[in-house]
């Protein structure tokens, strides 16, 4: 029994009079309400009234349309999806830190503020950098707070200088979140190692450039060697360095971007540090920085050691604010349990396991998946279709066969400089024997493609839905239940 | 297929004069490249542009390209058809499938355009 | 080791056989040895017993209290069904729904979030979520400059959320976008001095409270008018903190808001000490391309069934770069989860009644202070909140009401407004018993 229901039927056409989901106090000697009549709305939203019953179900029903890290192999390179610990959860929601309200005076809130320090601290200690913000939401949040963070150093220099530079493997929130801080964007070019061109990047590099956002390791899993001649070249021109920490998942304990001349850089507690996708989100995307940058970061900051703790929110030079009150603080305490439950020692172990992972995967389907990248990598591999395109199979074949294996598909079609690529990052996470089986399945789709292609070309075959028509979707959008063509 | 009544530029549209008027579009190669055109952004009548200005957009599932105006000049007249159907743009982008016309300014910025033969070219050695 | 790590030791020396490498550092060997790391990271580590243990005592070392804040975040209630449902795997552990023939679980999820979304604000289509109410008014500012094209001025009410304002400016003074600040009068927004700013002819958009900051409903029939008629072309924004009210108040969509926005948190999820959060964001089908962040559309399968996919996904940052609608990848997926399962539980009747009657509590509460003799309530329509002021020292008070086991309410002073005001929030999780004691705290204070 795969699924229950192969479909579930829309919640709008569930629903009638007189059912209810909820039930609510009903307190005497309420006075009258002050919005009525033409005041108040003519209407309740047009919405289904439904059972708690049928909700439970209809939810329950949808959960097992999908696919999550607990069902099985899930190597969707760059995103880092690793097991998310249960005791996460059971953490998060404590009673004391799910109802602390963020206006609340800060002797009734020191749990949480405390939490914020140890966290803080922690992730100074695993990027050898001085300060940590927990403000960001998300990582293309981080990205633009560390990216404010350099516009204002260099403004209180005196000139916040016009361009950012992104190498041409770069995730596309880099660029995004360039242009959001008000720079341009010049790209700079990747040499036959993958790696960033020194050449290029000198003949871009003058008194406009800000900064450049880097990532380490890159995003063909290729550590930049010259990370730091880098740096100094940036420095020298008065300009930063800012560190995607996307992948910091590859060296927990084997290097720290603090000690490689990085200025500022986010992480994804989302991917190195647990704590689930959701779906989508929630992340939570930490900027930390160097001693310089201190000024700047966002307000408030969390002050106090030891004893108590309060929020200074009196920073002269900061950005200020870029989230409602504190960032994802429930995602964060996620991530300080994660933490605390490796200590330093296994953290550095989980590093180690992700990079044996991939490179044990690299090594098994070498050959039989083109690598067009042939440096050494650590947690992840980019391999691509150009050995099936003889047989007209493509990468996204490849991808939706997998899915017929009951595999998540890797992370395809980026970075954009790869043409086809097929993005492996399979984790400390995978026993053994689930690793061995994604390759014996690799290798039988790469037969497959040879034999029969139509097999690859009409997959997946068992899902609830097969492949969908994306251009109806997106020349007539139908984006709410008897919404679509009628509107505007 | 390059038709040589009219001008091209590097980004791939092309204008067709008539007298004073312009009509732009993007070539059969631009469309082609872009795959299945969901939604076509015109510039509003009346808009004022210089040559090389963003005058619109062309999304497709996978990408957006901008449109950009290959002289200056003054917008007469928007494809509306393309509002309900931009798969008209993949269809017949040299025709059917034309963006907007506009009063052109300065003839001369013409002969800064390529010619059928120049772009014929021009393609051969993208693809290179 | 961890229990975390599922390899063996004899898996990992097979594993590095067949890579050909003689040690587990061999494989980092890419790093420069100078960029090494030889140290071992000083974090300590816990069984999880003990982790438990330890995170329990950090939590009971936050007090908890009968509480009357609000003021951006809001305490309700949250089913049992709520909890128990997102936290089944498949919803909580899966990725953005980019494969979606295995995700059909959370686009459908998503596409139902959009369809409550624009019932209850009486707009045309909803994204599928941003951070926080704050990124959300700044993105929907965003928004309306793409489309207000070479218009450079947006005009904000001071009556909108402190936070939200400081966000947005954040948002656009790196962009050379010009804000300009339009004055309360009464709490509200000064329908005068909104005028007055509209005669400039660079503006964009208009963005008002809804209700406001303060608690009040802002008259937006009076705002829409006067924006219509002096800046026919500018987009209308509403930014709403208390997303219940709009179970009981006339959605924006009735009053030509172009776009709507603000905090939906109060949908089946906790204060969390302020996050995570959810930003909505619902706006006019015609305006659909110019909408930041991930939006979920129905469509069919090969064999002609329908389904779900991320659509319009060209306009954002994986594929436009620098020139996408916004950088946002990541947003609050699981939070718009819990929400669209509590709105499912609360359905058309739940959401007027739990709104009528956080309505009706703090009218109660208002009538209950206004007899006071230290502390009055400021005139004013308001939804769940409102504003008291008093001649007593306010901070002593909070802190006298504290000890007393009530948090009486949020000072404005501290988000640099009146020193003499607080803002007082009631939701159902507030009994008529609560309000009594704080009327007595209010009477016996010094």
């Amino acid at each position: 029994m795969k699924t229950l229901r192969i479909k579930e039927k829309s919640i709008f056409e569930l629903g009638g009079e007189g059912k209810r989901g909820i039930d609510l106090p009903e307190p005497e000697g309420l006075a009258p309400a002050a919005i009525r009549g033409s005041a108040a709305r003519a209407e309740a939203p047009d919405v289904p009234d439904l059972s708690e019953v049928e909700v439970v179900r209809h939810f329950t029903r949808l959960s097992k349309l999908n696919y999550g890290v607990d069902d099985g192999f899930y190597p969707l390179g760059s995103c880092t999806m690793k097991h998310n610990p249960k005791i996460n959860e059971v953490v998060a929601s404590l009673d004391g830190f799910k109802w602390a309200h963020p206006m609340l005076p800060y002797g009734m809130v020191q749990g949480s503020l405390k939490a914020m320090k140890m966290l803080e601290k922690a992730l100074n200690e695993i990027t050898g950098m001085d300060g940590c913000s927990l403000q960001p939401a998300a990582g293309a949040h981080g990205e633009l707070t560390g990216v404010m963070m350099i516009r204002a150093y260099l403004e209180k220099k005196g000139n916040p200088r016009s361009i950012i530079l992104i190498p041409d493997s770069a995730h596309g929130t880099n660029p995004a979140s360039s242009a959001f801080s008000g720079y341009q964007v010049k790209e700079v070019a990747s040499d036959e190692s993958g790696c960033v061109d020194l050449n290029a990047l000198a003949n871009v590099l003058d008194e406009n450039v800000a900064g450049m956002m880097l990532t380490n390791p890159n995003t063909l899993g290729i550590f930049e060697k010259n990370i730091r001649k880098i740096a100094d070249m940036l420095h020298e021109k008065g300009a930063l360095l800012y560190m995607d920490g996307a992948n910091m998942n590859a060296m927990m304990g084997k290097a720290r971007p603090g000690e490689l001349g990085v200025d500022v850089m986010h992480l994804n507690l989302h991917k190195t540090f647990s704590t689930p996708h959701g779906g989508g989100g929630p992340g939570s995307g930490p900027v930390c920085f160097r001693k310089h940058m201190d000024p700047f970061q966002p307000a408030p900051v969390v002050d106090g050691d030891g004893g108590s703790y309060k929020l200074d929110w009196n920073r002269p030079d900061s950005i200020g604010k870029i989230h409602g009150f504190y960032g994802n603080f429930l995602v964060t305490l996620k991530a300080l349990a994660y933490i605390l439950s490796l200590g330093g020692d296994g953290l550095e172990k989980a590093s180690e396991d992700a990079v044996l992972a991939a490179n044990y995967v690299r090594a098994s389907l070498k050959g039989v998946y083109h690598i067009p990248f042939d440096a050494p990598t650590l947690h992840e591999v980019i391999f691509n279709d150009k050995l099936q395109e003889e047989f007209g199979v493509s990468t996204l074949d490849i991808a939706k066969r997998l899915i017929d294996y009951g595999i998540h598909p890797p992370t395809i079609y980026f970075p954009l400089i790869v043409h086809g690529a097929l993005m492996v990052e399979p984790t400390e996470s995978e026993s053994k024997e689930e690793i061995d089986y994604f390759i014996q399945i690799m290798k039988k789709i790469a037969e497959e493609a040879k034999e029969s292609p139509k097999l690859l070309h009409e997959a997946p075959h068992d899902t609830p839905v097969r492949r969908l028509d994306e251009t109806k979707a997106a020349r007539n959008p139908l984006l709410r239940y008897g919404g679509g063509k009628n509107d505007g | 297929m390059v038709p040589n009544d009219r001008y091209y530029t590097k980004e791939h549209e092309w204008i067709k004069v008539e007298g004073e008027t312009g009509t732009i579009g993007i070539t059969d190669h631009a469309q082609k490249q872009l795959g299945d055109i969901v939604f076509v952004e015109v510039p509003e009548v009346d808009t004022e542009l210089e040559k090389g200005d963003e005058a619109g957009s062309i999304e497709s599932v996978k990408a957006v390209a901008d449109v950009f105006s290959p002289v200056s000049g003054t917008v007469t007249e928007v494809n509306e058809a393309l509002e309900d159907e931009p798969e008209l743009v993949n269809k017949d982008a040299q025709g059917e499938g034309w963006l907007f016309k506009l009063r052109l300014e300065d003839k001369s910025e013409l002969e800064g355009l390529m010619d059928a033969a120049s772009y014929e070219k021009y393609l051969e050695e993208e693809e290179g | 080791m961890s229990r975390f790590f599922p390899l063996s030791d004899g898996d990992r020396r097979e594993m590095l056989r067949k890579i050909g490498a003689d040690s587990i550092q061999s494989i980092f060997s890419s790093i420069p040895e100078g960029d090494q790391f030889t140290g071992t990271l000083n974090i300590p580590h816990y069984s999880e017993l003990e982790l438990l243990r330890f995170f329990r005592e950090l939590a009971d070392s936050n007090t908890p209290a009968r509480s009357f804040a609000g003021a951006g975040v809001y305490a309700h209630y949250v089913p049992a069904a709520v909890d128990s449902l997102s936290s089944r795997q498949e919803f909580l552990t899966a990725y953005t729904p980019y494969q979606p023939e295995i995700s059909q679980g959370t686009l459908q999820a998503i596409f139902e979030y959009q369809t409550y979304m624009c019932a209850l604000t009486g707009m045309e289509v909803s994204n599928a979520s941003m951070y926080d109410g704050a990124t959300a008014f700044a993105e929907a500012i965003l928004m309306a400059k793409r489309v207000g094209k070479k218009k450079n001025t947006v005009l904000i009410s001071d009556a909108i959320h402190p936070h939200y304002r400081k966000v947005a400016e954040r948002y656009l003074e790196n962009l050379g976008i010009q804000t300009v600040n339009v004055p309360t009068r009464n709490y509200k927004m000064d329908l005068d001095a909104l005028n007055t700013a509209l005669e400039n002819e660079d503006i964009f958009a208009v963005a008002a409270g809804y209700p406001n900051f303060f608690g009040v409903v802002e008259p937006l029939d009076e705002i829409s008018a006067a924006v219509r008629e002096k800046a026919a072309k500018a987009m209308l924004i509403s930014v709403t903190t208390e997303a219940l009210s709009f179970g009981l108040l006339p959605p924006p969509g009735e009053f030509g808001v172009d776009i709507a926005c603000g905090e939906a948190q109060s949908f089946g999820n906790y204060p969390g000490f302020g996050g995570p959060l959810l930003g909505f964001l619902t706006t006019k089908q015609k305006r659909v391309r110019n909408m930041p962040g991930r939006v979920v559309g129905q469509t069919t399968d090969e064999d002609g069934k329908t389904g779900y996919v991320l659509t319009l996904s060209a306009r954002e940052q994986h594929i436009r770069r620098e020139k996408a609608t916004s950088n946002i990848c990541s947003n609050q997926g699981w939070c718009m989860l819990r929400a669209v399962m509590y709105l499912a539980l609360l359905g058309k009747t739940g959401v007027r009644e739990l709104a009528e009657l956080n309505h009706r509590l703090a009218e109660t509460a208002k009538a209950a202070i206004s007899k006071t003799k230290k502390f009055e309530v400021v005139p004013g329509t308001t939804f769940n909140e409102f504003v008291v002021r008093s001649d007593v020292n306010l901070e002593d008070f909070v802190e006298y009401a504290v000890t007393h086991g009530i948090f009486p309410g949020v000072r404005l002073s501290k988000f640099g407004l009146a020193p003499d005001e607080m803002l007082v929030t009631l939701t159902e999780m507030n009994t008529v018993e609560d309000i009594h004691r704080l009327v007595d705290l209010m009477e016996a204070v010094k």
